[in-house]
């Protein structure tokens, strides 16, 4: 009799993450997909810093003091490790709904018979709550399938949406947002610290050496590494001092770099409006951003997929007491994340000991694409509306403009456009029947 | 389909299979800012499964649990001070406070799916799975609507 075969290799979540992201050591580091200008920040950073300790230490701290490669070590260190801190960790992203969520608001928002109707509108992409007394819109995310939560913006560079997302940074090769942001500020403040460090460092390196009555070319001559350092730090220091000092102010008024652009709660709407989400004055708005608890990922990038089969058992991880699931990561101990257009057909298994597990977790995404994609046409047929397009929109353009602010453009909405382009196979067929099916129902 | 035949919680082996039965989603609550909030009004697809003072009851203290979680105080405070001035690697030693919070979350959804909503037919997944955007209640007795 032959042997079974093996059994096929477990499949980690982020293998089959939606967002146009990049992941490193098994799902550990999330970054995004471009990362060329990531390279050039390192390379700049240590590059210059490596040159620093080699041709201006020594001689500084013989001179003045040993204590200056001692700040210039602990700079570069919280600098490297706020930057990486950024770099690798999930900004925030708020994972993509599952069909029975998608299709709850489908049905919220769409008025019945509506088709038949001769003033027939488009289903609302808004919806409004207060928060705080402040009316604030919440906006339909046509990739998603979410209302998104107030402050939370989608990327159109990772096709993921963030919570309280600030802005995509190429600098550091990811989006700063809800969880990373405190580790972006710590960055840009450290790294103004050790650029004028460096600057003033290398300045008095070249001063001392001209003062004993030396041409300020022979100087150079003796330590051409001091006036490289010191170009490119006088160029970089302009931009980083003007970016600590313009994330300083949206710390201490507790706004993000979108809402600061787009104007939300400051200029010509300051009489009505203002920031429902301060804390109501400087310090405490610094506290609450800089030093307020951690939130957890909300995407599971380390679970293991459960193999698609209604009798199997899922992993073992999953019987742990007390955890609605679990992850392959000890620390966090559960595994969750709805993935978009995934196949809901979960299990929901009771453990050895009696405890019920959650089955949100082998709702979120199965094993098989092929299960999906058909699960997601499925439902994709059954709701045209929600992806009709507004009136002068077309084709498959639809979605795309659907998702368009008009009113307030920012970088990330305009750019939603091209990151249709890029949808997964799945999404992508989804949406072919869904445009025509629209245009079939016109 | 698959089978929704279920048992009531306590020991048996049960599989259930989710996807045609019906879902309710109670969504967040963004009154009182972006900290994480539930809806504590009752869904009317609920009304007459459970009683509506067991339902506030889990509700008010899954919301008390992530209003714990996201409570800017001291100790937070010097948490966020000290992972800051020890270069986050504190983090590799200890859970954040969330994380403990949302343990703790897990920990009790799971308890009261045992003793009071599975019994009547329900089942709560956590929050946590659904990225804290709703807590999603599945009638497990009720087929999901036609689409």
């Amino acid at each position: 009799m032959p042997p079974p075969p093996p059994p096929p290799p477990p499949v980690r979540r982020w293998q089959q993450f939606p967002g146009r992201n990049r992941f490193f050591c098994d799902g550990r580091i999330m970054m995004a997909r471009k990362m060329g200008i990531f390279y050039f920040t390192v390379t700049l950073i240590v590059g210059t810093t490596t040159l620093f300790f080699v041709f201006d230490c020594q001689f500084l701290a013989e001179r003045i003091t040993p204590v200056i490669p001692v700040v210039g070590g602990v700079l570069f260190v919280f600098v490297m490790s706020a930057l990486l801190r950024t770099s690798f960790s999930d900004p925030g992203v708020i994972p993509r709904a599952t069909a029975d969520e998608a299709a709850d608001i489908e049905r919220q928002i769409v008025p019945s018979n509506a088709s038949n109707s001769p003033t027939y509108r488009p289903p609302p992409r808004t919806k409004e709550v207060m928060v705080r007394g402040q009316p604030v819109k919440l906006k339909y995310c046509f990739t998603c399938k979410i209302f998104r939560p107030p402050r939370a913006s989608h990327c159109s560079i990772c096709d993921n949406c963030v919570d309280r997302f600030d802005h995509h940074c190429p600098w550091v090769g990811n989006c700063v947002g809800k969880r990373n942001y405190r580790y972006f500020y710590m960055f840009i403040v450290s790294l103004a610290f050790l650029c004028v460090f460096i600057l003033a460092c290398v300045v008095t390196h070249l001063i001392l050496l001209t003062k004993d009555d030396r041409q300020f070319l022979d100087a150079v001559k003796e330590s051409p590494a001091s006036v490289i350092e010191a170009v490119i730090c006088f160029f970089s220091i302009w931009s980083i001092l003007g970016l600590s000092g313009f994330h300083t102010y949206l710390v201490s008024s507790n706004q993000t770099t979108n809402e600061d652009i787009k104007g939300s709660f400051t200029g010509k709407r300051s009489e009505e409006a203002f920031n429902p989400y301060g804390q109501g004055n400087v310090i405490s708005n610094c506290l609450d951003v800089l030093c307020g608890p951690t939130y957890p990922s909300l995407i599971d990038r380390r679970g293991l997929v459960p193999v698609a089969t209604p009798e199997a058992d899922p992993a073992p991880e999953q019987r742990r007491p007390g955890a609605a699931t679990a992850a392959a990561d000890p620390r966090s101990g559960r595994s969750y994340g709805a993935v978009h257009s995934a196949q809901t057909k979960p299990t929901v298994p009771t453990s050895q000991n009696g405890h019920t597990s959650v089955s949100g977790r082998s709702a979120a995404a199965s094993g098989q694409p092929g299960h999906r994609r058909a699960a997601a046409a499925a439902v994709a047929i059954e709701r045209p509306q929600l992806l009709r397009p507004p009136p002068g929109g077309g084709g498959g353009a639809a979605m795309d403009t659907a998702d368009l602010d008009l009113d307030s453009l920012d970088g990330s909405e305009t750019l939603s456009h091209e990151s249709r382009g890029q949808t997964t196979d799945s999404e992508a067929r989804s949406n072919v029947a869904l445009i025509r099916l629209a245009h079939s129902a016109v | 389909m698959a089978s929704k035949s279920s048992k009531p919680a306590g020991g048996a082996e049960q599989t259930e299979h989710l996807s045609n039965c019906l879902k309710v989603f109670i969504q967040r609550d963004y009154s009182e800012g972006t900290a994480v909030r539930f809806q504590s009004t009752m869904p009317p697809e609920l009304e007459g499964r459970i009683e509506p003072a067991m339902f506030d009851n889990t509700l008010a203290t899954i919301n008390e649990i992530f209003m714990e979680a996201e409570e800017l105080n001291c100790a937070t405070y010097c948490e966020g001070c000290l992972a800051c001035l020890t270069a986050y690697c504190i983090y590799t030693c200890m859970d954040p406070h969330y994380d403990k919070c949302v343990k703790k979350c897990s920990r009790y959804i799971v308890e009261q799916n045992e003793r009071y909503w599975l019994p009547r037919g329900l089942l709560i997944t956590d929050p946590i799975e659904r990225g804290l955007r709703v807590i999603e209640v599945s009638v497990l007795n009720e087929p999901a609507p036609q689409r």
